[in-house]
């Protein structure tokens, strides 16, 4: 890296966090990538349970996908707010990401519960277990990123709000959009593939 | 708020210099732990048929003893070493996230306060530090291996936050003028460790999630039975497991790096090469993770493969002692104790070094494998390697951290004592393994032919006892009678010479402008025609600098607070199901502790 | 909010991420389409890892920003990309499962 472009950057807050952001991001990748990786080596491995081809439905995870990427839209114009220092847009377009991650979680859930009475546990087969692992994993980081949201929201109300503001929602969105494109690879690899 | 001595204040600290220092006392603590653990062992092996340990009694010693080197002294130590002299040696005033470098003390220290648990409820970890599947996710109603797997992730966790921390540091936070190739090796190298971990523990991560769940939710991730494969684990233990030695070396020469031209008068022979083979160390420690599998049947495409990787990484190490050779060649060289244990360093993990290239050779290794040829192989990298390499730093920072210089003369039986019982001990390891004693076998017979090598090692552990004893006392006399040290006791060549000792909270009074490697060298003196050097007149040593109002960030008590809540969490896991109240009351003290963190500002020059 | 220099490349405006957005949601719709071809056979995998490539590059590079600021972020993000495939992929290799 340059002696310029450091001198540029040199101690600004915001340019500290994001490195440290994206340094994480990709301590991340590697995470879901051996949780990925498990899957792809037990995703044949059914025993006496169902395989993804008989248990998967896809149209209804397409929406529940649809509906996840189109919260990186909101999340992203919730950054752009907070650029144009519109704190009212940036806490609608907050609670509308952390509204659509909910309902992405449900509908998780509805899945979840439809395939145990259908036969797949977490136990009844490696391809169980991976499975449900890898997207409980995912899903425990999508419940933490709403909590994420609504708690940046929810603090833009109060006094405490910190002129850095535009920041932070930048920081959640990053992370919020790195949950996204994990499970663009999860939808692609896991469910289209497997069928 | 309060003065800056007691309990609270040590409990709340954000300043880098502190929390090193409760590194470092910790690891201490804990290196006197492993060492008896140690000793336990070599009592029970000094003769056939021991009766000092049961068999149950020796499987935990082994593990805890390799789980407590490892991650509760090799790595806290050099991590000490990092926290304390990263910022001072890039020209910073802290790391980049104070409260975090204070989170991963503290959630480092509850996690080896939990492995230590386990020895007074029912039993330590007795799988082995490696946790082979499926012997680690068998009888799940004895909790052991749970908090073998819990606790590296608590102490993984640690690692992985202090990386980024760290990485964002040396990224954001030099000097001016302090290019990338004119930070000292000993800050690269501990860049390098970061990225290392920040890209291993990952994959460790999940594994351990993984034995957790097939212990305690029945799932089949590594059992055969179920459909799954244990040889999974491997994969992902090593995957990380292999990163990992490099990560306990790679600080030890990096202070090496450090001593080598304090010590000789001389530049660093090669700089730009020793630090690029670091780089290289660091992404082809990922390539050769397998040499660890050898025998666990993955076919020949595979084992050549990785015996080739394996043989290819010899060559930046080789790289680096070349270059640290010329540094010391032609050098005026002063063999006070930093340097000794430095040279100790080379000659001992050069020696460590060929027996592991003799690992590379698959079929060899189908016969060393689970013998104690291994076991000196990885003593002499990871004793004459990373702690020769540690107490060297050791010696030589001593008296920046606490104003006063460690005894030369005790220094120097210190590292005699050292070097004889490492050797003694280890030395003979070679031909015990050879001549077939297995690994982890809590007793051999008679008439092995095994009796005298073993005895030799344990007279060599206990001389090792005693060298430790000795610094302890050297610590001891130095605190009530050292000699006082001065700024730049040994006319060192890196900015931490150039401030006092100890320094002052805020590091450096003027944050320096860096021109050169060696800044602070190049401050004292100029060249003449023949390469002497020359005493720059004192005023031409002072820079301006940049003149600046200093915040310090304040003390916090939402890091201990928060990691408190994981320990918590971590032990409530262990005693499913009845343990989940536990887990909710710890979720919700960490929570607490997170959401407080995050609503207070850094520095509070408002309040008392 | 990060100061932009003649350096980086000017932000998308909302309209822009809206437009992006559409564009992400015809490929969701491409690749769901194309699991449900069957004439399609082998074709299927390396179009839809395409697919989900391309996606993955959408949002990173637009939604977050990467194409439009230091890049040293990109730097660090794609160490962590590049050494998933690889490790995992020589992983699956031992265990017979070839991967692409």
């Amino acid at each position: 890296m340059s002696a310029a472009v450091h001198e540029e950057h040199a101690h600004d807050p915001a340019h500290i966090r994001k490195v440290a952001m994206w340094v994480f991001l990709g301590s991340e990748c590697l995470l879901f990538g051996t949780l990925i990786s498990t899957f792809l080596l037990y995703r044949t491995r059914t025993g006496d349970g169902p395989t993804a081809a008989e248990i998967f439905d896809i149209p209804f995870t397409s929406i529940s996908s649809f509906i996840l990427l189109m919260s990186s839209l909101t999340m992203v114009l919730a950054h752009h707010s907070t650029g144009r220092k519109d704190w009212r847009q940036m806490r609608v377009w907050l609670v509308a990401t952390a509204l659509l991650g909910m309902t992405f979680l449900a509908g998780q859930v509805f899945e979840f519960t439809g395939f145990v009475e259908e036969g797949l546990t977490v136990t009844t087969s490696p391809f169980g277990s991976s499975f449900f692992v890898l997207t409980s994993f995912h899903g425990t980081h999508v419940a933490v990123g709403v909590l994420m949201l609504l708690v940046t929201a929810l603090m833009s109300y109060t006094g405490r709000w910190r002129p850095d503001a535009g920041m932070d929602v930048e920081l959640v969105g990053l992370y919020w959009h790195f949950v996204d494109i994990v499970w663009i690879v999860i939808f692609t690899v896991v469910y289209l593939l497997g069928v | 708020m309060t003065g800056n001595r007691g309990l609270w204040h040590w409990l709340t600290t954000t300043d880098h210099k502190k929390i090193g220092k409760l590194y470092g006392v910790t690891a201490l603590a804990f290196f006197v732990v492993g060492g008896v653990e140690a000793l336990l062992i070599r009592l029970q092996l000094a003769t056939p048929n021991g009766e000092i340990l049961s068999a149950d009694a020796y499987n935990q010693m082994f593990t805890m003893h390799a789980t407590t080197m490892v991650f509760l002294v090799v790595m806290p130590a050099a991590a000490a070493l990092t926290n304390y002299f990263l910022p001072i040696l890039i020209g910073a005033r802290d790391v980049a996230f104070p409260r975090l470098n204070a989170l991963s003390y503290w959630i480092f220290l509850f996690g080896g306060l939990f492995l230590t648990l386990s020895f007074f409820v029912g039993g330590a970890p007795d799988g082995g530090w490696f946790g082979y599947a499926p012997l680690s996710t068998q009888v799940p109603e004895v909790v052991r291996m749970d908090y073998w797997a819990l606790g590296l992730l608590v102490l993984g966790l640690a690692s992985v936050l202090s990386s980024v921390n760290f990485i964002t540091t040396v990224l954001t936070l030099r000097a001016p003028g302090m290019t990338l190739m004119r930070m000292p090796v000993f800050a690269w190298m501990a860049t390098v460790v970061s990225f290392l971990l920040l890209f291993s523990l990952p994959i460790i991560t999940i594994g351990l999630l993984q034995v957790y769940l097939d212990r305690n939710l029945g799932t089949a991730f590594f059992s055969a039975a179920g459909g799954g494969d244990p040889i999974l684990w491997q994969h992902l233990f090593w995957l990380f497991g292999h990163p990992e030695v490099y990560v306990l070396v790679l600080p030890a020469m990096g202070i090496v790096s450090e001593v080598l031209p304090t010590f000789s008068r001389k530049p660093l022979f090669g700089r730009p090469f020793v630090i690029f083979s670091g780089i290289a160390i660091g992404f082809m420690g990922f390539g050769v993770w397998a040499h660890h599998m050898f025998t666990a049947g993955l076919g020949p495409v595979a084992e050549a493969a990785f015996a080739l990787t394996t043989m290819f990484i010899a060559v930046p190490t080789g790289v680096k002692i070349f270059n640290w050779l010329g540094t010391i060649w032609g050098g005026s060289l002063r063999l006070k104790t930093p340097m000794l244990f430095s040279l100790g360093f080379i000659f001992l993990f050069v020696i460590g070094g060929l027996s592991g290239v003799t690992h590379s050779i698959a079929p060899a290794d189908s016969q060393q494998h689970d013998t104690y040829y291994v076991v000196a192989h990885f003593h002499y990298v990871l004793f004459g390697g990373a702690v020769f390499g540690l107490f060297s730093g050791v010696y030589y920072w001593w008296p920046k951290v606490t104003g006063k210089l460690l005894n030369e003369r005790i220094g120097k039986l210190h590292f005699w004592l050292m070097f004889i019982g490492m050797n003694l001990t280890f030395a003979p390891m070679h031909i015990l393994g050879l001549n077939g004693m297995p690994r982890r076998t809590y007793r051999y017979a008679e008439g092995l032919g095994l009796d005298l090598w073993n005895l030799v090692a344990t007279v060599g552990s206990f001389t090792i006892a005693a060298s430790v004893a000795v610094f302890f006392w050297n610590a001891y006399r130095t605190a009530k009678r050292g000699e006082v040290a001065g700024n730049d006791p040994w006319d060192g060549r890196t900015l931490e010479w150039s401030i006092s000792s100890p320094p002052p909270e805020h590091n450096f009074d003027v944050v320096p402008v860096v021109h050169s490697e060696d800044d602070f060298w190049h401050r004292k003196y100029t060249e003449d025609a023949s390469g002497n050097a020359i005493p720059l007149a004192a005023s031409a040593q002072a820079d301006p600098g940049h003149p600046e109002t200093i915040h310090l960030p304040s003390p916090s008590y939402y890091p201990v607070l928060s990691a408190a809540g994981i320990f918590v969490m971590v032990v409530g896991l262990v005693y499913l199901p009845w343990g989940l109240s536990v887990v909710g009351g710890g979720a919700v003290v960490t929570l607490w502790g997170l959401f407080g963190w995050s609503m207070e500002p850094l520095t509070r020059e408002d309040h008392g | 909010m990060t100061v932009t220099t003649a350096q980086h490349r000017p932000y998308p405006r909302p309209r822009d991420y809206w437009l992006i957005a559409l564009i992400l949601g015809v490929i969701t719709a491409a690749e769901v389409t194309v699991t449900y071809l069957d004439f399609l056979d082998a074709a299927v995998a390396p179009m839809l890892l395409v697919m989900a490539a391309a996606k993955f590059a959408i949002v990173v590079g637009w939604f977050m920003h990467l194409r439009f600021e230091a890049p040293l972020y990109r730097r660090l993000f794609l160490i962590g990309i590049v050494a998933v495939p690889i490790l995992f992929g020589a992983v699956l290799f031992t265990f017979g499962i070839l991967i692409g």
